[in-house]
């Protein structure tokens, strides 16, 4: 039991490392894509490649004058990154990151908690993320981060919906909300993305909104409100805002990757004849290439589109998402129900 | 009406086809023109690991020309400053002494002579009012400095060294050169 224990906790900082770094070079990638995408080279001063550069950046934010406004809620206003920071992190407890592993005579899981109701609770900590937001753009006493604030709240709970239902879908072709389960129903290339293209692409435009990235990045809108909910930020306050983005991309295209493309699963895994922790460990290997596929994937987005407009987000997200999800929901149940019948 | 340019294009506020509305193909042109851009050669010069190539006419810093035999050339007439839109050329002039024939060519030299470098334009009207082929502009980049005051240069850093001349022959072309002669 006690090795069991040492391994969850082993597990766990790994996790948390991998969450941090990953989220680190996101910003590096970032700036890279958006350079080339732009025929420009983008940071290659510090390290080779510019490879510190976040570091660099980290650096720099913690040297800032961390201020805190006359005019603010002090306590809302320092707990606002707090909670984004906090639930960017908390997400990433139930993703299942590999397989099985047998190792140290215990046969475990290459995840932190396999809960049953495993979507629910990102649903859930998405949902408290929010606050993050809502609470840090209303604390800061600012009309700016108040708009971005309301936006924020406004966008996250419209797009939430059809989030649902383009999930509820996969839940109810798997029969589990349990992750694992999910991905394990994916086995052998049996991807999800090819039962329910239209789901898949719901949800990514979903993850778009729920992780505030262009084109509905309504919530900061430089050109419109500064900054919007992080105008009165500074230093790692403002650091842990962004940082809790990027997390929040990594987490999103973590789900994406479980949801919709087998998650550790590869094509032919078990024509290989490898032995199961070799299988497990590839496995590993190919998420998290899913995953960096799909963080590009939301930077060649954000590079490509340019930033919706509020009533068109707003149209978007009611008049055709919210439809759209009840239309494939209803197709997905009618043919449960066809195939159970014969 | 006739369009003078054949540029003009008719606009039109036609509803949207459902393709458009979808708005998918578009954004997938979109993301193919993107990723295509991934592979295109960079725009990007690594000043100052790298140098922008300029050319041999650039109009960069000025330098005040010495003739053969090393002596100043200017002989402080002041006709540079009178032409310098942006009034950027200050000089007082002195008397040669006896002596100094080797430092000035002309019995009149100019003892001070400062640019302001934060106002000049280089438009290279000075070099073009010059009588005395003195005073010339450069290939040389103005160099960055964090006080007001060092923009201001003076003789010190316009005057041409001795040992290293500076070749402006590239901003004597010859029908340049003659057409200035012509003029007088």
């Amino acid at each position: 039991m006690s090795t069991l224990l040492i391994i969850k906790i082993v597990i766990i900082l790994v996790v948390f490392g991998i969450t941090l770094l990953i989220a680190m070079y996101s910003t590096y990638l970032e700036r890279k894509v958006a350079a080339v995408m732009q025929d420009r080279i983008g940071p290659d001063r510090a390290g080779p490649w510019g490879l510190l550069q976040p570091l660099a950046d980290a650096g720099k934010m913690f040297f800032k004058e961390d201020f805190i406004p006359k005019q603010s809620e002090k306590w809302l206003f320092i707990f606002g990154p707090g909670i984004a920071m906090f639930t960017a992190c908390m997400t990433g407890a139930i993703i299942p990151w590999g397989g099985t592993v047998t190792m140290f005579g215990e046969t475990f899981n290459l995840q932190i908690a396999d809960i049953d109701i495993g979507i629910l609770y990102i649903m859930g900590f998405v949902s408290i993320g929010v606050y993050g937001i809502m609470i840090g753009g209303w604390a800061s006493n600012n009309k700016y981060s108040l708009y971005g604030a309301v936006r924020a709240s406004s966008q996250m709970i419209s797009y939430e919906l059809a989030m649902g239902l383009a999930i509820l879908a996969v839940v109810m072709t798997t029969g589990s909300l349990s992750l694992k389960d999910i991905v394990e129903a994916q086995k052998g290339g049996q991807w999800n993305v090819f039962y329910q293209p239209l789901a898949f692409l719901l949800f990514i435009v979903c993850a778009f909104a729920e992780c505030n990235r262009a084109p509905f990045d309504m919530a900061e809108c430089e050109t419109e409100l500064i900054g919007g909910y992080h105008t009165e930020y500074s230093s790692m306050k403002l650091g842990f805002f962004l940082f809790a983005e990027y997390i929040n991309m990594f987490i999103s295209s973590a789900v994406i990757s479980v949801l919709f493309f087998g998650g550790y699963n590869f094509p032919f895994m078990y024509d290989l004849g490898l032995s199961a922790n070799a299988i497990t460990f590839i496995g590993v290997g190919v998420f998290f290439a899913k995953i960096i596929f799909f963080i590009f994937f939301f930077m060649w987005v954000r590079w490509t589109l340019p930033r919706f407009r509020y009533d068109q987000l707003m149209h978007l997200g009611w008049k055709s998402l919210i439809p759209l999800a009840i239309l494939n929901l209803m197709i997905t149940g009618g043919w449960q129900i066809f195939k159970d019948s014969f | 009406m006739k369009s003078l340019t054949n540029r003009s294009l008719q606009v039109s506020n036609r509803k949207m086809t459902l393709m458009e509305r979808i708005y998918l193909p578009a954004i997938i042109g979109g993301m193919f023109i993107t990723f295509k851009h991934i592979f295109k050669k960079k725009a990007t010069v690594k000043w100052p690991d790298e140098e922008r190539s300029r050319s041999e006419v650039y109009r960069g810093r000025h330098v005040l020309k010495r003739d053969e035999k090393g002596a100043e050339r200017c002989t402080a007439c002041g006709l540079c400053a009178v032409a310098c839109p942006a009034e950027a050329i200050t000089m007082v002039s002195s008397e040669r002494k006896k002596g100094e024939e080797a430092l000035y060519r002309e019995e009149k030299y100019a003892s001070v002579y400062e640019i302001n470098m934060l106002r000049c334009i280089f438009c290279g009207l000075c070099e073009e009012a010059c009588p005395k082929e003195a005073i010339f502009l450069t290939k040389e980049l103005m160099p960055a400095n964090y006080e007001r005051s060092n923009f201001i240069y003076g003789k010190d850093r316009l005057v041409e060294p001795t040992d290293s001349r500076v070749d402006v022959s590239k901003r004597q072309e010859p029908a340049v050169v003659m057409n200035k002669y012509n003029d007088k």
